[in-house]
């Protein structure tokens, strides 16, 4: 099965991302070279997921695996089977988050197993506007208990108008994934999760303006 | 044995006109040059990154690849290549363009005009080539627009529309469409000699522009657009460049005399207006290349911006001198 994932996600996956943005890599030489890694990233859309999974190297590409919401993506048989083993999604209980259960548990997991999960702390997909939504507190105690995974923060342009939320019909358009140098661990979470947030914003500073006027 | 392997594999050669396989053997001998120099440059005056002059060299090799694996294999292959330059420059544009939240479908429609467009040059059906984007999509686009309903920045997008297609895709079209010149038009070097020639042509011109201006420039030509050109680089460049076409254009085309004259005087000028009017809009748009496709050199429309002007130019200019009325059928 994970020759079949590697094989559709180079076969299939990359040259569809290709098509449908350009997928422009900016930074790189910032990308882990081995798990356990934490990619945090905007999200606007799918395509996110699509860009993040096919920038990596194809040794690497079986290491990557998104942290996706599991009440979205398992409520059906089929997608559920097609986002756990195709995509690889470690799934989320956002709806249990805040009742005392442990919803960080599986990206534990992985990251021990020297998985590159992707995050996107916002939590979920913004409406497409230029704006980040409030990054979630998660990903500060997931980087506690994995000192030595580094957090990439990663700035995706564009991905939100090839298919925003809603949206059923893609249309082509260049993206640039601008990847940042891994964040310093701060003082508490809160501070982390500043900084972060400051490094996501400056490499959205730096990103083409390729976005609706 | 060995000899029957080499005939094999000169086998899909065997169309092609003597007159460009010397001219594709001439690319090749340039490229090795090219790829020494590369290398050699950092062992004579190390200290500086010789990286993207390395990316830039290599990505020559794969786009004379590219191109010349479209020439050998024919108009087809060669109008197909061309059709996705023309949708690569024009995602480029549309990217970076202002453009609305509304317009994304049209956007969409945008891209399949690539398919009436080559289309009918697949057809051969030049009259309506002529029609299909300056006055059907022209019509079209503004008026699905109008149905979509948001009038906010109507006209300038509208506008927006028509420059990208007509830059992406009409005028590079008319390159694809040398390739289908019959031999009894072009019995130089068939119509793949045609295209190959407007190719060399045009990006000699562009790396002789650089060249002239990196050696030799002071005196800066446009300040507010492209303020790395200058009049040294401009000039050195059109007397390189007209001097190559006088010498090779016989070689590859129809044109001779006064034709070609013309020709070698009015390429490097138009090859010069593109660049500086794309480096307008990138400008305006504020960006330095307009994807990083290609490494070393930018976004395909970085490396056409020249090519949206001369294939118009020279295109028309061999129908004015040598063909004297509408092309082949």
């Amino acid at each position: 099965m994970a020759l079949i994932r590697l094989l559709l996600l180079v076969l299939l996956a990359r040259p569809i991302a290709r098509f449908m943005t350009g997928a422009d890599v900016i930074g790189r030489e910032h990308l882990p070279k081995r798990g356990p890694a934490i990619i945090a990233a905007n999200h606007n859309s799918h395509v996110d997921t699509l860009l993040l999974l096919t920038i990596f190297p194809p040794h690497l590409m079986g290491f990557v695996r998104p942290a996706a919401a599991a009440d979205y993506f398992l409520r059906d048989p089929f997608i559920g089977w097609f986002s756990r083993k195709l995509v690889g999604i470690v799934p989320v209980e956002r709806a249990k988050a805040g009742t005392g259960a442990d919803v960080l548990a599986p990206m534990r997991e992985a990251l021990s197993q020297g998985a590159i999960v992707i995050l996107f702390p916002e939590g979920t997909r913004g409406p497409g506007t230029d704006e980040m939504g409030e990054l979630k507190g998660g990903i500060a105690r997931l980087a506690e208990a994995f000192p030595d995974a580094p957090v990439i923060p990663i700035w995706i342009e564009g991905a939100g108008r090839v298919l925003p939320k809603g949206a059923l019909l893609p249309v082509p358009l260049n993206c640039t994934v601008l990847v940042g140098e891994a964040v310093p661990r701060g003082a508490d979470r809160p501070a982390f999760l500043t900084a972060l947030r400051d490094r996501l914003l400056a490499l959205k500073a730096e990103a083409p303006p390729q976005r609706w006027r | 044995m060995i000899g029957l392997l080499m005939a094999r594999a000169a086998q899909p050669l065997a169309g092609v006109a003597p007159a460009l396989r010397w001219g594709l053997l001439g690319v090749l001998v340039l490229l090795i040059l090219g790829a020494i120099a590369s290398f050699a440059l950092p062992l004579f005056r190390p200290g500086k990154s010789y990286l993207e002059l390395q990316q830039r060299v290599w990505s020559w090799w794969v786009m004379a690849a590219l191109i010349a694996g479209a020439l050998i294999a024919g108009w087809q292959v060669t109008l197909v290549l061309f059709a996705a330059i023309s949708f690569m420059a024009l995602r480029e544009f549309l990217s970076l363009a202002p453009m609305r939240r509304e317009d994304r479908l049209v956007i969409l429609l945008a891209y399949l005009v690539i398919i009436p467009s080559y289309g009918v040059l697949f057809l051969d059906r030049y009259g309506i080539y002529l029609v299909v984007i300056p006055v059907w999509t022209f019509l079209l686009i503004p008026f699905v627009m109008a149905c979509i309903g948001q009038t906010r920045a109507y006209l300038t997008t509208a506008a927006t529309f028509h420059w990208g297609l007509m830059t992406c895709v009409f005028n590079l079209g008319f390159a694809a469409y040398l390739s289908r010149a019959p031999l009894s038009e072009a019995p130089e070097a068939g119509g793949a000699g045609l295209l190959f020639f407007l190719l060399v042509a045009t990006e000699l011109n562009d790396v002789a522009q650089f060249v002239w201006g990196k050696l030799f420039g002071r005196h800066k030509i446009v300040p507010k657009v492209s303020p790395n050109k200058t009049w040294e680089g401009f000039l050195g460049g059109w007397i390189t460049t007209a001097v190559v076409i006088w010498f090779l254009g016989p070689v590859f085309t129809p044109m001779r005399g006064i034709a070609l004259a013309t020709l070698a005087f009015a390429l490097p000028l138009a090859g010069f207006a593109g660049d500086v009017t794309m480096s307008a809009v990138k400008r305006d748009i504020g960006v330095k290349d307009t994807s990083r496709l290609i490494p070393g050199h930018g976004g395909v429309l970085d490396r056409a911006d020249s090519l949206t002007f001369t294939a118009p130019l020279f295109f028309h200019l061999l129908l004015f001198f040598n063909m004297g009325r509408a092309p082949w059928p």
